[in-house]
């Protein structure tokens, strides 16, 4: 078995822990926020307003999604501007995609072995919550959940084989 | 240091914005930023003179990074012109073709302020 195929094998126990890391660190290094861990109540407050989705294609196949609030991509898009956001526009779709494109391209780059087999697309960002995504993942999903400022931020990643 | 005029190479604009940012606090004295959104759309600012640095994205539409550091080989003007590629894909691989095709530094995003300092001052020390 090759270190490529040990990193296509998800393993929610090894992989939601380094997700949970590589979404902390955009946060904290482009954004300067210290995220959260959620609180007993978040999980009932899904976001649904934003929802950021980049590909992953090679080695690892799938699909890392993004989901927050409105008011936290604005607030996002404020806090890697310095400056205030008052109206949703493309800045903020511009925002919320390029963090769920960093947040992948860091967790791959967590994953050894992956090396240059996993290729990212450009984000793609939706607005507004009344939606079903069907991603055709079959090989699991994992799911994080941290707290920005109080709201939730949720990223998901849907593994093919 | 000199005042110099940076091209920010990015399909982000919000990316931009802050890889400008961060040139300022790493006191880059820059008298001249000039924006694309793709390879092709860097290879026409260089072509028009002046550039003194370039922090450039890998993965954009149109045209990728790759692709312009190896055109930008062809073109006169930009003779020794430092580019400084700024990109999720962070894995060995892609910084060794970078490199391989001109690429003077790589900084891996999420980056700080000071990481684009200790990889563009010398950069631009060299140049």
């Amino acid at each position: 078995m090759t270190p490529a195929d040990q990193t296509a094998t998800p393993d929610k126990s090894t992989w939601a822990p380094l997700l949970d890391q590589a979404v902390a660190e955009v946060f904290k290094i482009m954004l300067g926020c210290e995220l959260q861990p959620p609180d007993g109540t978040s999980e009932d407050h899904q976001p649904g307003d934003f929802t950021s989705m980049v590909g992953l294609a090679g080695d690892l196949c799938g699909v890392l999604t993004l989901r927050c609030t409105m008011a936290s991509a604005m607030l996002m898009t404020s806090k890697m501007l310095g400056t205030d956001t008052g109206k949703i526009d493309e800045q903020v779709w511009d925002a919320v995609g390029e963090v769920a494109n960093m947040v992948a391209g860091n967790f791959k780059n967590k994953l050894p072995g992956l090396g240059d087999r996993c290729m990212l697309s450009v984000p793609t960002v939706i607005t507004g919550g009344d939606y079903n995504c069907h991603a055709l993942a079959d090989a699991g999903r994992i799911e994080v959940m941290s707290l920005f400022e109080g709201s939730p931020i949720i990223v998901s990643l849907e593994i093919h084989t | 240091m000199k005042k110099i005029c940076a091209l920010i190479v990015d399909d982000s604009s919000v990316m931009r914005k802050i890889v400008e940012r961060s040139l300022r606090q790493a006191g880059i004295d820059l008298s001249e930023v000039r924006e694309a959104s793709n390879g092709a759309e860097a290879l026409s600012a260089v072509n028009q003179g002046g550039v003194d640095l370039v922090l450039c994205d890998i993965n954009m539409p149109v045209m990728d990074g790759i692709e312009f550091l190896k055109q930008l080989q062809s073109v006169e003007i930009a003779k020794g012109l430092p580019v400084v590629m700024i990109t999720t894909e962070g894995n060995e691989a892609h910084v060794v073709q970078a490199l391989s095709v001109g690429a003077r530094g790589y900084i891996r995003k999420p980056f700080t302020s000071d990481q684009v300092k200790q990889h563009v001052i010398p950069v631009l020390e060299k140049s």
